[in-house]
């Protein structure tokens, strides 16, 4: 029994969860905004990893990133031959483009539950629109914000199909931890899989009852 | 208290044209240094004509002048943001910060070319002032309804405004709460020497502001001049 496997899920999820708190608040900002062109599409298209079977998803990605692609050669190109495809990057990317959509939602959630005229305080204070966004709107959509990064670490660890077409079964030698209760279960080690389900299951749990919390507080906070 | 070079009190002018569905707004205003007092029924418009004079809003067509300065002039195609238009706008659900304290509230309109610790200690001077200075460091969800007000006010006059517009935020308060704060109102307006538009649709509020009372009905306006000649016979805007 290793617990690398864990502590692998454990960094690609910490790194998609970077990826998509800057992504997804930027989306959420950009779907926030009512006068933005085909917003209802917007929406939809950044909702689409929750409804997408995993591998269609990954096929997605392969296209997108593989090796014959524009931005898969450009990053080998940054990154001296580096592929984005079986590797590290490969499954942090799987894992942030599915827990994206539960983010940007999330974040929507801390955005709408704003009240307006405190934004228009602020414009009528003197701020522009880039201060009112990090001393006023950033601020009270945080526990949005916060919950949405934590049901997505969350969703980022137990990703496994996606992470299976685009990043392959293995990193550097080692499986993330879905992939490795897969291998340990077809080899007939229970107790491997028990474990390492428990571990994951625990830590997911935590997650969102985290998440719960910090939303509730976010009803606390417009009232 | 205001900073110590304020700039050269100016008046208001302002032509504001706005339809939205089957409600049409059309005024003229003309608000000079001291108390204007724009009264009307709910729905008249007169919130909205706040929200256009402080660019929260755009009308179809207008121009908002402040002195020497053109804020909004549709023809020409002129409008500057609300963020600078030098103006302090109390609403009317005061619209505090949650986030912060009393005093990071009062700073947050500050001009941040000085110091932090000069513009706290001039927060706190300015809570000092319209009698919340024990505040400084809560939170408004702590906060009275008249406590609430005040840091309000406080906060609205923080940045020396060259104007400034109340939005009825004296509505939810008992009778002599409101008395307290509008005699607060005439005495920090008296030092600003700047025009100050109150919408109110209380007749006895607009009594003991206002230097001007505007009445407006159906997004015109009805009658304008001194509270004497304008509320002679009226008690209630609702008659």
């Amino acid at each position: 029994m290793t617990w690398e496997p864990l502590w692998l899920s454990f960094k690609v999820a910490s790194v998609a969860t970077l990826v998509t708190l800057v992504a997804g608040v930027g989306i959420a900002l950009l779907l926030s905004w009512r006068k933005l062109p085909a917003r209802d599409f917007f929406d939809a298209v950044t909702s689409v990893p929750l409804v997408l079977p995993p591998t269609v998803l990954g096929y997605y990605l392969l296209v997108i990133v593989g090796n014959n692609g524009a931005v898969g050669d450009t990053w080998k190109w940054l990154f001296d031959g580096r592929t984005i495809i079986f590797n590290f990057e490969g499954a942090v990317l799987a894992a942030a483009v599915g827990s994206l959509p539960l983010v940007v939602r999330s974040v929507r959630l801390g955005l709408e539950s704003i009240d307006p005229n405190l934004i228009n305080a602020a414009r009528t204070l003197g701020a522009s629109p880039l201060r009112t966004l990090f001393t006023v709107v950033l601020p009270l959509a945080a526990p949005g914000i916060i919950a949405g990064c934590m049901t997505g670490f969350a969703r980022a660890l137990g990703d496994y199909g996606a992470t299976l077409m685009v990043a392959g079964s293995r990193i550097d030698g080692t499986p993330t931890a879905s992939i490795y209760i897969m291998d340990q279960m077809l080899g007939g080690k229970d107790e491997n899989v028990v474990a390492m389900a428990a571990a994951t299951t625990i830590f997911g749990v935590a997650m969102l009852y985290f998440a719960n919390k910090l939303t509730r507080r976010l009803h606390i906070h417009r009232a | 208290m205001p900073d110590p070079d304020p700039p050269k009190p100016a008046g208001l002018e302002a032509t504001l044209r706005l339809a939205r569905g089957e409600f049409t707004l059309d005024v003229e205003l003309s608000c000079p240094p001291g108390i204007t007092c724009v009264m009307g029924p709910s729905g008249s418009g007169k919130s909205t004509i706040l929200a256009l004079v402080a660019g929260l809003a755009v009308p179809d067509l207008g121009r908002i002048v402040l002195g020497d300065q053109v804020w909004l002039d549709r023809e020409k195609g002129i409008a500057v943001p609300t963020h600078k238009r030098h103006l302090a706008y109390v609403f009317q659900g005061l619209a505090l910060f949650p986030h912060m304290t009393a005093t990071h509230n009062v700073m947050y309109g500050m001009s941040r070319d000085k110091p932090r610790a000069e513009r706290m200690e001039r927060a706190r001077e300015l809570l000092a002032k319209v009698g919340v200075g024990h505040l400084g460091s809560r939170r408004p969800r702590t906060f009275s309804g008249g406590e609430a007000q005040r840091v309000a006010l406080a906060r609205a006059i923080a940045r020396s405004p060259q104007l400034v517009l109340l939005d009825e935020p004296f509505s939810a308060l008992d009778r002599d709460l409101r008395k307290q704060l509008v005699d607060l109102v005439r005495s920090l307006v008296a030092e600003l020497g700047v025009p100050l538009v109150h919408v109110t649709h209380s007749v006895a509020e607009a009594r003991m502001l206002g230097d001007q009372i505007i009445r407006i009905e159906k997004g015109k306006i009805v009658a304008r001049g001194k509270a004497s000649d304008v509320l002679a016979n009226v008690t209630s805007l609702d008659e």
